[in-house]
Order: structure tokens, then sequence, then C-alpha cells
């Protein structure tokens, strides 16, 4: 029972990042349609962010985080310029292709620099953790489900009860009338980046201590929340957390019982299942087209 | 240039490359990278096929490419095989995958479909690391072999390279002649509009499977080569990366013809040696190339160089052949049909008898379920409950290709052209439909051309479709019904956006279509149109009938009057 408990707790802690970099990717997907593949770059971004104004530059952790929150909100508005406003008016695959070529542009910029060995980021607090009997909950397990309860929540009040929030909801469903409604669309698609960037570096910050810091982060991070999307239902906010947890306790439980070096696997194969079976996942976008 | 011309070029330009890459010395380093451009080339004219010809994505052609390399390095070490049993082993294995991946399709598309392609890419590469007692594990697998026939010594690299060549010549002309066969021109109609394709009588679920299934062969080719060519693999080889990098060669070269492929894969392979001088950085610029190229060059380098070339029919065209059977009686019966949507009852309960020969018209207010109506016809939805009887024949719920093999023919209310295929190609698919007693491409021209010339648009025969204006557009896209031999055609709103003397043309096409007893079913709100042409007149109004017979007495109905003109106030209710 206690070893259950330790493994879903786990579980839920790191599916809880990917249930960040999930929603960061349904906020894009939702505004503008498109599938973001360097989603998780902006994970690694955010962690080196980290390494560099903490660990580099010796500035005390909250600085740290500031100035993140602060680059990825400028790399979302640069991302938006450069990767997805030239080709917004194109089809599905010239800017999922253009969004890949980003994500190379990225890795390979952050290897250039640092190098393939991974850095170390010192966990967010200092305590170890507590202990509820033999479970033992790690302190920085604790903080990312915090921190993403706490983000959920925000997000939910700012989409729902601020003026804002429902001009970008108005795009996202009806661009075309939302511009007829005097939205500015291209703002509020701006803005959907950088709160996208913000979240995804939100992520790299918090997985940044669990895991080390390399370029490797990004790739597997962005495909198991992509994954979570897909079981979460394409599109669906609530989806998007609910799939992240559920790929999370999946990999974390299939590590333990099944087999670790097929870890990564697992999330793969409930997704093939997903989307054979159900690929409107659980809380359903429409798949089917019509004439 | 004439075919049989470009046939030769094409022969002696390739005898050309092959010969001076078996004798010209090349230096080692240098025939590395052709071996690799090479066999990347071939696997890189997979994705021509499935992405450029039938509009598929994958994110998994490393992972083909790979099930072909791990196939000649098992089958020609652990197995003991030569090297042509063991690269037929791993093409066999390639294509089952790939078979399986297309299948998936049934269900989805765009997103999804990558998803699906990247999760299968991500499985292998975890089972080709982890299931070390097979596949080595991360060490990859050493000594390779390569083929063994008496007299060529493939021993030599560059020797080896000629052969990668003479593959890749001869799989490049094969895509390159498939794209104007009848399987490539299914494909670029599934690729365009693939409820069109449905419509006139492609199997494009099959299509689909057999894209695929030809990509992973093509993949596992390439991949086999590579194996041959460097003699030690490992997964790494074959990672998600690499698939990106072939999908990048595609799009790069120009993803509609199969030169691209060879563009693209040359130059991204000889690239990163251009950019070596830029360190650890060059990956980088590769990746912001990736980028410079989808903004500045949508249709690949090739893209540049080809236009399509409008061209004029030079043979006089012919009649159409209706064919048509004068009989009596009803064709087409339908009892009962409902079609629901969740709660909604877009078709409910609706009976329709359509006469031989007669021009029955489907009117009603918008929403009514008239488009509902001929989607589940035309079998795009399948019925919730009822019967269609064509001539005798039970075809409620059938696969709109069967419905098309069956001679229901359609268009659409919002014209659905293959708007990157010439007017000719767009009728000849239809002529192409199964059950239409022609299979030869000559025969299949002629008709088409024919059906262009009755509806007067085969001056236009050799022009895009979608530059053709918007009316033009309709009469293409009736003619394409038209060369399928239809018994039964469905017209969906023909007159929306026509002009007054479009309209006029379009009354005229129809009574000649009537004269040459073809039977049709129209949906349309220009009453004056259907007055004109109209037999016999349905209602539709909330998804049931509610009147039925000739204009005269349904346009005089009452109910029909209040379902278009609102209640009128009865004098007992005032």
């Amino acid at each position: 029972m206690t070893v259950l408990l330790q493994l879903l707790f786990q579980g839920v802690g790191i599916g809880a990042v990917y249930a960040l970099v999930a929603l960061g990717f349904v906020l894009i997907y939702r505004a503008t349609n498109v599938v973001n593949f360097a989603q998780g770059q902006f994970a690694v971004v955010g962690a080196y962010s980290m390494v560099v104004t903490t660990a580099d530059l010796g500035l005390p952790y909250w600085l740290g985080i500031l100035i993140t929150l602060a680059v990825m909100a400028v790399f979302g508005a640069l991302f938006n310029l450069g990767v997805y406003y030239p080709l917004r008016n194109r089809s599905f695959l010239p800017v999922v292709i253009s969004t890949i070529g980003a994500s190379i542009f990225i890795t390979n910029i952050i290897l250039g620099i640092y190098g393939p060995e991974p850095s170390m980021l010192a966990p967010m607090l200092d305590a170890p953790g507590i202990s509820l009997g033999a479970l033992f909950l790690d302190a920085q397990y604790l903080t990312i489900i915090a921190v993403t309860l706490a983000l959920v929540a925000l997000q939910y009040l700012f989409f729902e009860h601020t003026l804002l929030g429902k001009r970008m909801q108005a795009v996202s469903q009806d661009k075309e009338m939302a511009s007829l409604l005097g939205i500015k669309v291209g703002w509020m698609i701006m803005l959907t980046f950088i709160y996208s960037a913000m979240l995804g570096g939100i992520a790299g910050i918090l997985v940044a201590p669990i895991l080390f810091v390399s370029v490797g982060l990004g790739g597997q991070i962005a495909l198991k929340a992509f994954a979570a999307t897909i079981i979460g239902g394409f599109g669906d906010v609530p989806g998007a957390i609910v799939g992240g947890i559920a790929i999370g306790v999946i990999e974390t439980f299939g590590a333990y019982y099944i087999s670790v070096p097929y870890k990564d696997a697992f999330a793969f194969i409930v997704l093939f299942a997903f989307l054979l079976l159900r690929p409107s996942g659980l809380f359903g976008e429409k798949v089917s087209q019509k004439a | 240039m004439s075919p049989r011309a470009r046939i030769l070029v094409y022969f002696v330009l390739a005898a050309l490359v092959v010969g001076l890459a078996s004798a010209v010395p090349l230096g080692e380093y240098m025939v590395k990278l052709l071996l690799q451009a090479a066999s990347y080339a071939i696997a890189v004219l997979g994705l021509t096929v499935l992405l450029g010809y039938t509009g598929q994505i994958s994110l998994a052609q490393a992972a083909f490419f790979g099930l072909g390399a791990y196939g000649v390095a098992l089958g020609t070490t652990t197995l003991g095989l030569g090297f042509a049993p063991a690269l037929a082993l791993g093409l066999v294995v390639a294509t089952l995958f790939g078979i399986a991946l297309g299948m998936s399709t049934l269900k989805l598309g765009g997103h999804y479909l990558a998803m699906v392609t990247i999760s299968f890419q991500q499985i292998l590469t975890l089972v080709l690391t982890n299931w070390i007692s097979v596949t080595g594990g991360p060490d990859g697998i050493r000594n390779i072999g390569r083929p063994h026939l008496p007299g060529i010594d493939f021993e030599n690299n560059q020797t080896y390279l000629a052969a990668c060549l003479v593959v890749l010549f001869a799989v490049g002309g094969l895509v390159a002649v498939l794209k104007s066969r009848r399987l490539g021109l299914a494909m670029q109609a599934v690729r365009d509009n693939e409820l069109a394709a449905g419509v006139v009588g492609i199997n494009t679920f099959r299509v689909k499977i057999i894209a695929f299934a030809l990509s992973a062969l093509l993949g596992g080719l390439g991949g086999g080569l590579f194996a041959g060519a460097f003699r030690y693999i490992s997964p790494d080889q074959f990672a998600f990366d690499d698939s990106v990098v072939l999908l990048t060669m595609v799009l790069l070269g120009g993803v509609e013809a199969a030169i691209g492929a060879a563009i693209g894969a040359g130059l991204l392979i000889l690239l990163p040696e251009w950019l070596r001088f830029l360190k650890q950085f060059y990956l980088a610029v590769y990746g912001a190339a990736v980028i410079l190229i989808m903004v500045f060059l949508p249709a690949g380098i090739w893209g540049l160089f080809s236009r399509h070339r409008v061209w004029a029919p030079a043979a006089p065209v012919g009649p159409l052949e209706l064919d048509i059977e004068a009989a009596a009686g009803t064709l087409l019966s339908v009892r009962g049909l409902a079609k629901h949507f969740g709660g909604v009852r877009a078709v409910d309960g609706v009976d329709l008898d359509i006469a031989q020969g007669s021009v029955h018209a489907l009117i009603g207010p918008n929403g009514s379920g008239k488009t509902t109506l001929l989607n589940v016809l035309s079998g795009i939805y399948r019925p919730t409950a009822g019967s269609i009887t064509l001539n005798t024949r039970p075809v409620a719920g059938l696969a709109p290709h069967v419905l098309a093999a069956a001679g229901i023919g359609r268009t659409f209310q919002n014209i659905r052209l293959f708007h990157s295929l010439s007017a000719l190609d767009n009728v000849v698919i239809g002529a192409e439909r199964p059950g239409s007693g022609i299979s030869q491409r000559a025969a299949a021209t002629a008709r088409a051309l024919a059906a262009l010339g009755f509806v007067g648009m085969a001056e236009r025969a050799g022009e895009l479709a979608a530059s053709l204006p918007y009316g033009h557009q309709r009469l293409v896209e009736i003619a394409r019904a038209l060369a399928g031999h239809p018994v039964l055609l469905l017209l969906d709103e023909p007159a929306a956006g026509l002009n007054l003397t479009e309209k006029q043309e379009l009354v005229e096409l129809l009574k000649r279509l009537r004269g040459h007893g073809l039977t049709i079913l129209l949906i349309e709100h220009d009453m004056d149109l259907v007055e004109q042409v109209a037999d016999r007149i349905t209602v539709l109004n909330f998804g049931r009938h509610i009147a039925d017979g000739s204009p005269a007495e349904v346009l005089r109905h009452p109910e029909v009057i209040a379902a278009y003109l609102g209640e009128v106030p009865s004098h007992e209710a005032a």
C-alpha cells in the first residue's frame, strides 16, 4: 500500500510537469490551430535560464525565477514573430515543420553554448520533504503539485472572469468574428504565445531539480505532453491536465512493476490505444469532417 | 519533349551518373557522403509518395529506414542469410508495419496521424535500444554483409555506390511515373479532397494504406542499402530526429515531384558539410534554414522551377455517350430514411421515389435536411434507419466509392474539385471510376474530354482546377460526375453563386441531360430553375417530407408556402 501511494505521489508530481507543458500546447492550439513541436524546448529554455541565473551568476532563487519568467515572456513573443506569424495563413503542415525547425534551432543553440553535459539545479525549497509514516513526500514534488494547482486555478479565474481572458477565448473560437467585434486578434495570439512560453518555462524550473538539465529534456517532455493532450482530448484544457497526470502515473507504475528501460514506451502504448479506440480522448474533440 | 524522349534522356542521364560514380575516383569521404545521400533519397521518395502525392504526414520514416537496415544487418550476420534475402526480410517487415500504420488513417488524420507515427517511431527506438539479445542494443551491429554477384566487386565502395544509384534512379523513375497513373491520380485526389475522392469512386482507405505501404517499403529499401554501405548500424541512426530530417528533405526539395527527393536529400547531406565552419552551431543554422524554407519556399526548391503548363486539347473532342437504357419504373426508392446526429434529427423518416429518366427536385428551407439526405444517398453518412434501393439493389450504408461504382454520381454545394490537378485530370479520375467499364487511360481521357465538351469546358481542359472561375468549376464538377457514367446524378445546389447567364446555361445543360434520359436528383433554392427543369418535386422541412408531386401542385401546397413564408394566420384563430 505504501509503495502504491509513493508511486502515485511521484507519478502525479512528474505528471503535473507534463500537464503544464500540455497546457501550453493546448492554449496555442486553441488560439492558432498550430501544434507546436517546440513546446518542450520552452521548458529547456526555462531550466537553462535558472541554471544561468542561480548557479552561474549566483543570484538568489526568487530573482532567478523572476528573470526566467521575463526571459520566457520575451522568448514567447519572439517565437510568435519568427515561427508562427509569417506562416499564419498557411496550412497545418508548413507550420508544424516550422516549429520542428525552431525546436532544432533552440536545441542546438543551447547545445552549442553549454555542451551535452547535463547541469544541476538546486531544488526550490531547502527542506528535504515530509514523512508520513513510511511514505516520504519529497519537497520538490510537493512544490510541483502545489504550483501546478495554483496555476490551473489562476488560469481558470483569468479565462472565465476577466475581459482579457474572454477576449482570448473569443479569438480561439472564431478569429473572424472576434476581429469584427474589435478584438485585436494578432495581439491576443501574441499574448497566448507569451503565456504559453511562460508556462513551459515554469515547467522547466520545476522539473529541473528532479531530472538533470540537458537539451534532451525538451523532446521527451514535449512528446509526453503531446500524448497527454490526445489522451485528454485535443484542445481541451481540463483534458490536458488530467492527461498529463495520467501519463505521469502510468509511466511511474509501468517503470516500477514492468520495466525500467521501457519506461518511456508506456505513455506511447497508452496513446496508441487511445488513438485507435477513442481518438476523441477523454473529453473529446470532434474528429469527423463534414460535406 | 515527348514522353518517350523524356524516358530516353532519363536513361542516358542515369547511365552517365552511374558510370561516373563507379569510374571517377571520388575519395573515401565523398563516397561515404554520396552513399548516405543515395540511401536517404530512396527513403525520401517514400515520403514523396506518402506526403507529396497522398497528403498523409509521417514522422516515422526513419523507423522504416531502420527496419530495413536491421533486416539486412541481422539477416547477414545473426541469421547468416545472403544480402538479397536479408533485404527482402527487412522490406517485408517494414511494409507490414507500414500497412498497420496506414490502417490507423481509417479514423485519424492531421495531428493525430502525426502523433501515431511519432509513437511508432519512439517505441521502435526503445525496442532497438533495449532488446539487446536480438538487436545488440545501443552498441549496434557490426560486419554487415554486402551482395555477392559474380564479376562485380561490391566490396569496393564506389561499385556499391553505383549499385545504390541504379536503385535510386529506378525507384525515382517509378515514383515519377506513378504520379500520372491511375493510382497516382487517386492518391492526389485523396490529398486534395478526400470526400470528393470517395464520391468519384476511389476507395480512399485502400489508397492511403497503399501509400503507407509503398512509403514504408521505400524507407526500408533505403535503410537496407544504408546498412550495407556502412556495415555498422546503431539505434541512434534511426531516431525521431532522423525522421524529422527525412521529412525536411522532402519538403526542402519539393514534395510534389520525385526529383525533389533527390534535391532535398543531396542538399541536406551536403549542407552540414558546408556549414562545418560554423562548428557547434551548424545544426542551429540548419534548424533556422528549415523555418526559412517553410516561409519562403512553400513548394520546395523544385517548386521554383516547375510551373503548371496550360494546354489545349489537340485531339478532336467526341460526343459524350451517356448510354442510358430507356426503362420505365422507379430507379431509386427511399423508405423511412433517418439520419440523427446525437439528438438532432437532420433527416427523420423520409420516403422518396425517383422515376427513371426524371429530374427530381428536392427543396426545402435551410436546415431542412436536404444536404444530409444527399450525403446519406452518396454514402458519406451512414443512415440511422431506413432503406435505400437502387434498381432493386439495397444500397443503404455502403461506402461512397461502392455507391459510385453502383452508378451514383454527385456534385457538392461548396465545389469540391481536386484543386491542384488540371480540369482534365479531375474528370479522368471520374471516368476511371470502378464499374464505368473504362480501364485504359486513352479511353478514360477521351471520355473525360467528351464530358468536358458536353458541359462546354473542353477548351479549358488543360488548366488547373483551382485557377478556373467559380462558374466553370461548377461545370467541371458536373463533368467529373458525368464522366463516370452515372445512372443517377445528385446535384447539390448547382445554381448557387451563378449569375443569370450562367444559370440559364445550367438550365439548358440540365434539359440536355434529361433529353439523354439521365435521372437527376437536384437540390436547389432557385424556384425559377426548379420549375423549368423538374418533373417532380419533394419538399423537406425539419428532416421530414411535407409534400410531393408535380411542380404546379407542390408550389401551391399550403404547408410548403408555410414552410417558406411562415404560418399564414388562419381566420378562425383571429
